[in-house]
């Protein structure tokens, strides 16, 4: 059963004109990986209102070949401009950038790209074999056991998110917040309105998707000044093969980065967090380790596997369970549901071919993307040497442009600039933002999962403990919810640190 | 940091504020069929008092002097918000495609002192191109004013 599904998606993926969304995709998304401001997320939610028009199969495949771009486009402006297009890019700075330095940057590339491949391609398999499984369990779920996930999503980001605690909570509340505006879908009244016509239809997440992340990017990028002062490579065939020759010896480091990546991954905010991991571990575990962060090709290896594997398999929890584990997804979710589709276990009985082709995308997608920034690194690279000041207000118009399509509505393109400015202040006191985007997804999903499974036990909270899947994945929330407290009681208890919560740092 | 971060956590607990009378006001408790509309609102409110509460125990209690941004800093910031917020404001007259072409020009010419040449055919190209993707080949249809109707559009 398993390889006829596959085979059924192969057959959808590989139609010339899937193929072609890709490589559109793909080249797109690179492009849009090495741009400041604009990343995987934002890059998306701009598209989308292209492909409202499109076959969802298809709309699917560029969407998530756009996003593939974004993450080779990122090992890109980190190796070659020590810029960190994304926070899971910090890490292959590290080496990447030194090792550009000294000359080796198509070296580094190539590491780069072949581990993002290997790291996807991992994903991809254990997202083939476990996806249906995982979709199955969840046809069997509740309203509690619903709720009870997504509270370990949003756990997830104040366990092991790494900011402030308190700060990720309030995050994760206005985003829920921002969700409520406009009409209680259960009893039909409007909430939060104030009597203002404009709030009714609410704040989409699209708009504060570009509005937070591009609008707000740009702002913190132009502030630094930005000056980009890239090394430059000469890429060919004989330095791809050569490097390729030597990556083989790397294998413990590829596979501990999968794992960790894909381990990591599906947990929402995985990607940053498993690229330090793999990072850490391919150092402790190397013979050299005093060679990391002067060049050392394994710690470019290291962090772009998991990474790239942890960003593949944010798309698990999205297609099986229809929790979006990062904001790209969470974007790509919004997506499905304007495509008329419903995100969930449903999507493997009712929808074969879009699930099926959207796995198989997986495959060609990485595999048209490795071959394709190999071949076209000069040229992404020369993106960067545009001058700030054209790049700027370019970026902003497509950003205005993006957020008016989705509901050819002025009123967003103001909710962006207005979202800008809060994505800007937000970042600069590390409030983190992908909570905030993740809990207005979800907002109105979560509360009525919460309200139903409150009907069902009479307002009883305990209901959430006492099914047995419910209970686990609660108890598992409320650990990560509390951990952070935890970790502060345990240090105060050593007296290590200072009797303090721990700053945003 | 210590003052923005003081004032955002502030701003932060005054929504929190406004949310909970909202939701005091739509109903928090449980109704004849379930929970009320305000239920949900109500405890975020009351997450968001609590936790903003804290944060500002943090920030008074830290000693920063590094400031949130500085004076050159800030104007960089501001010459790329006011002028796209102009732009957003000018669509509502001129459409965005003139908009969008009169912001890229100003930008290009006053904030990046590109030369003349460079900057028309950018203000000019890239408006035409927007066009030609989105009303023609996506068919979608972006804010137009008198000159697209001049056209013809």
């Amino acid at each position: 059963m398993g390889i006829d599904n596959i085979l059924l998606g192969f057959h959808v993926a590989i139609t010339p004109y899937n193929l072609m969304v890709a490589v559109i995709g793909i080249a797109l998304g690179t492009v849009i990986g090495v741009l400041p401001g604009l990343g995987g997320a934002n890059g998306v939610a701009i598209l989308l209102p292209l492909t409202f028009r499109m076959p969802p199969t298809s709309a699917i495949i560029l969407l998530t070949s756009l996003y593939w771009g974004a993450l080779f486009g990122g090992a890109i402006t980190s190796v070659l401009f020590n810029i960190p297009g994304e926070p899971w890019s910090v890490a292959t700075t590290f080496d990447g950038y030194p090792l550009a330095r000294k000359g080796q940057g198509a070296q580094a590339l190539t590491a780069a790209f072949s581990s993002s491949f290997v790291g996807a391609l991992f994903a991809t398999i254990l997202i083939t074999l476990f996806a249906p499984l995982l979709a199955n369990l969840a046809l069997k779920f509740g309203p509690p056991e619903f709720f009870a996930i997504q509270m370990l999503t949003f756990s997830s980001f104040v366990g092991l998110g790494g900011s402030d605690p308190l700060k990720s909570i309030v995050s994760i509340a206005l985003g829920f917040i921002l969700a409520a505006v406009g009409l209680d879908i259960v009893t039909g009244q409007l909430r939060l309105t104030f009597g203002l016509t404009p709030l009714m239809t609410g704040f989409d997440f699209i708009v504060a998707v570009i509005g937070l992340f591009g609008i707000g990017e740009i702002l913190l990028s132009v502030e630094e000044g930005l000056k980009f002062e890239g090394a430059r490579t000469k890429m060919n065939l004989r330095v791809v093969l050569d490097t390729w020759k030597e990556l083989p010896r790397y294998w413990r480091t590829f596979l501990r980065g999968c794992f960790i990546g894909f381990w990591m991954g599906f947990k929402p905010g995985g990607a940053t967090p498993a690229s330090f991991m793999s990072y850490a571990f391919a150092r402790r575990a190397s013979k050299h380790p005093e060679n990391f962060g002067k060049g050392e090709l394994e710690g470019v290896v290291a962090p772009e596997t998991a990474a790239h594997a942890a960003g593949v398999a944010a798309m698990l929890p999205m297609i099986t369970l229809g929790i979006p584990g990062s904001p790209t997804a969470a974007v790509m979710f919004g997506g499905l549901i304007i495509w008329g589709l419903q995100p969930g276990p449903m999507l493997f009985k009712e929808q074969p071919e879009f699930v099926w082709g959207l796995i198989a995308s997986m495959y060609t997608g990485n595999l048209i993307g490795v071959v394709m920034v190999l071949a076209f690194v000069p040229l992404f690279a020369a993106i960067l040497r545009i001058p700030f000041a054209i790049l700027t207000p370019f970026i902003v118009l497509v950003c205005a442009i993006g957020s008016y399509a989705v509901h050819n509505n002025m009123i967003d393109v103001w909710y962006m600039i207005l979202f800008g400015v809060v994505g800007y202040v937000f970042k600069k006191l590390h409030y983190p933002l992908a909570p905030l985007v993740l809990a207005l997804v979800l907002g109105d999903m979560a509360e009525s999962a919460l309200r139903q499974s409150l009907i069902m036990s009479q307002g009883s909270l305990l209901i959430f403990l006492r099914r047995p899947i419910a209970a686990v994945i609660t108890l598992l929330a409320l650990f990560f919810f509390v951990l952070p407290a935890i970790n502060t009681w345990r240090r105060r208890e050593s007296r290590l640190h200072a009797p303090v919560a721990p700053h945003g740092t | 940091m210590r003052a923005a971060d003081i004032a955002t956590a502030s701003i932060l607990m005054l929504l929190g504020v406004v949310v909970l009378a909202e939701a005091i006001r739509l109903g928090f408790r449980w109704g004849p069929d379930g929970p009320q509309s305000g239920f949900f609102p109500f405890w975020l409110a009351v997450v968001v008092i609590a936790h903003t509460a804290a944060i500002l125990v943090q920030a008074v209690r830290k000693h920063s002097t590094e400031p949130f941004a500085s004076r050159e800093q800030l104007r960089m910031v501001l010459t790329v918000a006011w002028p796209a917020a102009a732009m957003v404001l000018f669509t509502h007259f001129i459409g965005l495609y003139v908009a969008g072409a009169v912001y890229l020009f100003f930008y290009m010419r006053l904030v990046g002192r590109h030369s003349w040449a460079s900057v028309v055919a950018l203000s000019l190209s890239i408006p035409v191109a927007t066009f030609l993707v989105f009303e023609k080949w996506f068919l979608v249809p972006l804010p137009k004013g008198p000159l697209e109707a001049w056209l013809g559009y």
